[in-house]
């Protein structure tokens, strides 16, 4: 099996006066797929298309199972692609449309038909091969494209926010399809999305990206419980992080962070620890993500602080129910039990878990 | 009307709005019939009146007898041109020059399209707005100098190409190659980019991008770029007015008023037997194209 690992060192893209890409690194490795995430304008399919090659890089190396690529055309990369609108050609049937790239390259007959084939198999498409794609539904022609990405075996496969075309329900079936396929094949992968919910459930490794540049870069589950930036923090998970402005004070020995004037928590000792060092008039911002924020409850655990508000507005949800509230103007979004009591403009006594709590320096956005 | 308003309160309201809205349509509708059969009428009368007058001896139209009625029916006019080698010699020629200009304006328009439209090269955009605009000079302007180019080629290389049939085919796509590109670009524009991009990563060349998904997807658009070309050829005639003057070397247009025009006389009856037949090429194309030939010009208004 060939190497196939992806490597961009201080890639640049300038059009024109619009900087789209300001320097970007990244080591993809062999059979890892990556999902590359953030929002629109953020320089993410731009990346794509430059490790595609259907776009020139302005500066910088990307490199393709250790070759420089930066001036081979796209054909001679060994990539495939899937495009958001699936680009079939319409006037060929899927048959046709999956070998497209083998009988270009003049592969013996038997080769095309067997790769084609199983293919189609894969992606439960068999009975579809002599149709045109006019006569497919959304979904179909989305396994299509796949299926003409997969019978070319190419050392990666590219990912253009593949379901943003299709429905809701549909673009839930076809993630996992997708991870299905990948955990068969077990191609490199790079993964295109606006989607947060797509990139955290595909996703080996997912790479925020914001203004150009790279927020962040980790699993999942790093980036929910360890975001590097309030950015990260703000886009990964939903209902979103809440940030309510905080600062540190020391009270009879212990840190505490002050809310507001009524409102201060003294911290978790592992987490005093570490915020000991923090200056204690720096603008500071708490994160809390709304699971963090529930219904108080008799014995609350260490860590574990409340308080009383009255909530603005409840979106009861089925197995929980949002709440929102103002805390020092800020809107603040909890999740309660759906039993607890929570009514538009009603109090409750709310909880927050400060062991999961973040602290952001309000001006630099960082999460110390 | 106002028993009619009563009425709606206890009818459903739904039903009363749909009627007003038929009413509306069939209005509409009998608007349409009346002004298409008009324009119908209009425009199928002067093809009638040929048709008519074809089938009369020249006695017959000269006498003073109703014009539009025919007293005694003739094919003479028909059997006179078909049989007249002059004729068939003109007829011939008009299918060389069309046959000819339609495959050399194919060959350079839709690659020049594929290319101003799809390679992005520098000014790319600027080339294609002056292919346009080389479209929007009328031939009454370009006959003289181009007439003279060709005598001065003559003179320097001795190629005499004035009064040959083929000269026009170096005239005739001065006409068709702007629009055809023009039309061709328009269309080409309305194809998806991902779809050369995904060509292009399959491995495909600028060249079999072109000809393996291109042509075959704006098929429609080069048939109404054909047929265009094609109409422009057969109908030409100031260039060929211009360009040829012996009997052999004349086009259809032309050879019908030169040689059926004899001084003052004008032999009626087979100047519209042969137009007529002379337009029975171009109606035949339309006819079996027609589809496609609208589905070109409006392809590039609704895709996006």
């Amino acid at each position: 099996m060939l190497m196939a690992d992806v490597t961009l060192r201080k890639v640049f893209k300038r059009y024109d006066d619009v900087e789209a890409v300001r320097g970007i690194d990244l080591d993809i490795a062999d059979h890892e797929f990556v999902v590359l995430v953030g929002p629109s304008g953020c320089g993410k399919s731009t990346t794509l298309r430059m490790i595609a090659g259907l776009e020139d890089i302005t500066g910088g190396d990307i490199m393709i199972g250790g070759d420089v690529v930066n001036d081979v055309p796209p054909k001679d990369r060994d990539i495939a692609m899937v495009f958001q609108n699936y680009a079939l050609y319409p006037h060929m049937t899927v048959a046709e449309n999956m070998s497209f790239g083998l009988r270009l390259k003049h592969f013996p007959k038997a080769e095309i038909n067997s790769r084609v084939t199983e293919a189609a198999r894969m992606l439960d498409i068999v009975e579809l091969v002599d149709r045109k794609p006019k006569q497919l539904s959304g979904g179909q022609r989305q396994r299509v494209a796949m299926g003409r990405a997969i019978v070319r075996n190419p050392k990666v496969f590219l990912f253009d926010e593949p379901l943003s075309n299709l429905d809701a329900k549909l673009r839930v079936q076809m993630r996992i399809e997708i991870k299905k396929v990948h955990q068969k094949v077990r191609t490199t992968t790079v993964y295109v999305t606006h989607d947060q919910v797509e990139a955290m459930t595909l996703a080996d490794r997912v790479v925020v990206m914001n203004h150009g540049r790279i927020e962040q870069i980790g699993t999942p589950n790093e980036l929910y419980h360890k975001p590097a930036t309030r950015f990260v923090a703000g886009f990964i998970g939903s209902p979103a992080m809440n940030f309510m402005p905080c600062r540190l004070e020391d009270v009879a020995g212990k840190l505490h962070i002050r809310l507001t004037d009524r409102i201060a928590f003294p911290l978790p000792p592992i987490r005093a620890a570490r915020y000991q060092s923090v200056a204690r008039n720096e603008k500071l911002l708490l994160g809390l993500r709304p699971e963090h924020i529930t219904e108080a409850k008799a014995h609350p655990e260490p860590g574990v602080e409340t308080f009383d508000t009255v909530l603005d507005v409840t979106e009861p949800m089925g197995m929980e129910t949002l709440i929102y509230f103002t805390l020092e103007g800020a809107q603040v979004c909890g999740r309660v039990n759906p039993n607890a009591g929570a009514r538009d403009g009603g109090p409750l006594r709310l909880a927050v878990d400060l062991n999961n709590m973040h602290l952001l320096n309000e001006v630099t956005g960082v999460v110390i | 009307m106002t028993s009619t308003v009563v009425i709606d309160k206890a009818a459903p309201t739904r039903a009363i709005k749909y009627g007003s809205m038929s009413r509306d349509r069939t209005w509409a509708l009998r608007w349409s019939y009346f002004f298409l059969t008009l324009f119908a009428i209009f425009s199928l009368v002067p093809p009638l009146y040929m048709v008519i007058t074809s089938l009369k001896s020249s006695a017959e139209i000269s006498a003073a007898t109703n014009p539009w009625w025919i007293h005694h029916p003739t094919l003479e006019n028909y059997i006179g041109l078909l049989t007249s080698n002059q004729f068939l010699t003109f007829f011939r020629n008009s299918a060389f020059v069309s046959i000819f200009v339609v495959t050399i304006t194919m060959l350079i328009s839709v690659p020049a399209a594929f290319a101003l439209a799809r390679m992005r090269f520098w000014g790319s955009a600027t080339l294609a707005t002056g292919v346009f605009l080389t479209y929007l000079i009328p031939d009454t302007l370009l006959f003289l100098p181009l007439f003279k180019m060709f005598a001065l080629f003559g003179d320097f290389t001795g190629i005499q190409l004035i009064n040959r049939w083929y000269v026009l085919l170096f005239i005739y796509p001065t006409l068709t190659v702007p629009f055809c590109t023009w039309i061709m670009i328009g269309y080409f524009a309305s194809i998806p980019k991902e779809l050369d991009e995904a060509a292009i990563i399959d491995g495909a060349s600028w060249f079999q991008t072109l000809t393996r998904i291109f042509i075959p997807v704006a098929m429609p658009g080069i048939i109404a770029a054909t047929i265009f070309a094609f109409t422009v050829s057969w109908a030409q005639f100031l260039y060929p007015l211009v360009f040829t003057t012996s009997t052999d070397q004349l086009v259809l247009p032309v050879g019908i008023v030169t040689t059926l025009i004899k001084g003052d006389v004008f032999n009626w009856g087979q100047i519209m037997t042969g137009a007529l037949l002379g337009a029975a090429p171009p109606l035949i194309i339309y006819a079996f194209l027609m589809d496609y030939y609208i589905a070109g010009l409006t392809a590039g208004a609704t895709k996006g």
